[in-house]
């Protein structure tokens, strides 16, 4: 459903995405990981059409709403009202399937978003996102700065959307462990171009990915608990 | 005592259209980051319009509500001089309304020539706590506290004036949900003009407007927003209304000549006092 063909992305002359390609079928969940500055914001908000590619192309059936790094809310105004402004595009009002999704934010709707505390305010930016009725979701930072317990209860959300909805998810995260655990297909990039692409337990073997993430073997296979030799497509 | 109430009357009164003037300063600001220098004239040319408007053309409330739609529109298109261009940096967006606000001037004195103009307002007066104040300054209170109502309703209330608020709050978040912030920052200026006519057209019935009135206008109207921190509408409100008490307190016991720079006296002190707070929310 959503397909990037050969995707450019400049900040003047310094290049952030450099010839990406790549697909997320209808309802798959794929993992986006990599280091600082690898892009992959970027990548995300060329998707989302927030900067402008300077040449390749974004082709997406179906609508895209972005979970943003920083979470990015509109700090002085209701959780009510940010999640109404999240089905702006689409002149949603209907807050009562996002409620019956994510029960929590019924609690605080009459809150003001700065004031909740960052796991609060991921399920907000969630819930927002979810307003525009997505066919893909792209979450930019899942867990960064959050209490692994509120990350755990995240991460079940998406996949009960994604199971229950058919919702895709492209997932930005710092967590290799935790997406590869959520996606079961994963890219790796580095300095704008996708290094390692595969299903994440293929990734989570091989040499390119354990190097840079894992430091060690153990982790990665208690993980996966998976022993076959990884076959990973290596780009150069 | 008798003289003082007239006094705290009409300053109210005076307040109140620089109050209209500064929360249509505050409300540009709040959404583009732009100081719109050009809502002097724009509040100029309402009262020179509904002067028109009223000397035979349209009847009483047809021509008073037209000269503010103009207005509106007006202000449209200053705000597509100073922020058509995408990415046009705040400074350069304020010297275009600087630039904007002179073209009106010059427009108003091809248009109306340099004396000043009244328009007809409500006739009469009536007696409050033994002063006698005339029917129109009284409209001017009423018709802001109405404009300041459905200001304040409009941008909590309504999904447009979300929209707005948002675009303010977070850009970037705005432009991620699909608001075109471009397009809300024209609607500012739209609605700063509507602010800005409407205080025209109130005030030139008492108070004869020509061009020469566009800077005292403008300042008074940014003091005002500068007292709202140029983020509170409300605030805006108080500190209009205590600049226009100020000022007419000063012309009547005083000297009735010292009242701009009563104005822009008090202006500065604010300002200076100000100052601090107003950076610290920029770097919020
Ligand atoms: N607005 C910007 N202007 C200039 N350079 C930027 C901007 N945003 C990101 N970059 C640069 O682009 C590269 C990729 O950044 P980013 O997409 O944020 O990476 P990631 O999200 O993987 O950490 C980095 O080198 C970063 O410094
Ligand atoms: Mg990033």
């Amino acid at each position: 459903m959503l397909r990037i063909d050969d995707l450019v992305v400049r900040y003047g002359s310094a290049v952030a995405v450099d010839g990406i390609s790549f697909e997320v079928g209808a309802g798959e969940m794929v993992a986006l990981v990599g280091p600082n500055g690898a892009g992959k914001s970027t990548l995300i908000n060329a998707i989302s059409g927030l900067v402008a590619p300077h040449s390749g192309t974004v082709a997406c059936e179906g609508r895209i709403a972005q979970v943003p790094e920083g979470r990015q809310m509109f700090a002085d105004m209701s959780v009510e009202d940010n999640l109404l402004l999240g089905g702006w595009s689409i002149r949603n009002r209907d807050l009562g399937e996002v409620y019956d999704l994510l029960p929590d934010l019924a609690g605080m709707r009459k809150r003001k978003a700065g004031r909740l505390s960052g796991g609060q305010q991921q399920m907000v930016a969630v819930g927002r996102a979810l307003m525009a009725r997505p066919d893909l979701l792209a979450i930019d930072e899942l867990s960064l700065g959050l209490a692994p317990l509120v990350v755990a209860e995240l991460a079940e959300h998406l996949r009960f959307l994604n199971r229950e909805r058919g919702t895709a998810v492209l997932l930005v995260e710092q967590e290799v462990t935790l997406a590869f655990d959520v996606c079961p297909r994963a890219l790796v990039l580095e300095a704008g171009r996708i290094i390692a692409a595969g299903p994440s337990v293929e990734l989570a073997q091989s040499e390119t990915v354990r190097k840079a993430y894992f430091g060690d073997l153990a982790v990665a296979e208690t993980m996966t608990g998976a022993t076959a030799p990884a076959t990973t497509e290596v780009s150069p | 005592m008798t003289e003082l109430v007239a006094y705290l009357i009409s300053g109210i009164a005076l307040g109140s259209s620089f109050a209209l003037i500064g929360s249509g300063l505050v409300v540009v600001h709040r959404v583009t980051r732009v100081v719109n220098f050009a809502q002097g004239s724009v509040a100029i040319v309402g009262g020179m319009t509904s002067a028109t408007l009223l000397n035979g053309l349209l009847p009483h409330g047809l021509g008073e509500i037209a000269a503010v739609v103009l207005c509106g529109v007006l202000g449209v298109l200053v705000g597509l001089l100073a922020i058509g261009r995408r990415g046009t940096p705040p400074l350069i967006s304020l010297i275009v309304t600087l630039g904007a606000s002179m073209l009106v001037s010059a427009a108003i004195i091809w248009l109306w020539g340099q004396d000043p103009v009244t328009p007809p307002g409500l006739e009469g007066s009536v007696t409050v706590l033994g002063a006698e104040v005339e029917r129109q300054r009284l409209l001017v209170v009423a018709a802001t506290g109405v404009a300041f109502a459905a200001l304040t309703l409009f941008f909590s209330r309504s999904y447009l004036g979300k929209g707005l608020t948002a675009s303010a709050s977070n850009p970037f978040a705005a432009r991620m949900v699909g608001i075109d912030v471009r397009k809300m920052g024209l609607l500012a200026f739209g609605l700063a003009g509507i602010l800005g006519g409407l205080a025209g057209v109130l005030i030139a019935p008492s108070n004869p407007l020509s061009f020469y009135s566009d800077l005292p206008l403008v300042l008074s109207g940014f003091a005002a927003a500068v007292f709202g921190g140029l983020t509170s509408p409300l605030r805006t409100l108080f500190g209009g209304l205590g600049l226009g008490v100020a000022g007419q307190l000063t012309a009547g016991y005083l000297n009735g000549s010292y009242q701009t720079e009563m104005a822009l006296l008090l202006m500065l002190v604010i300002m200076i006092i100000r100052s601090r707070a107003l950076v610290q929310e920029e770097v919020k």
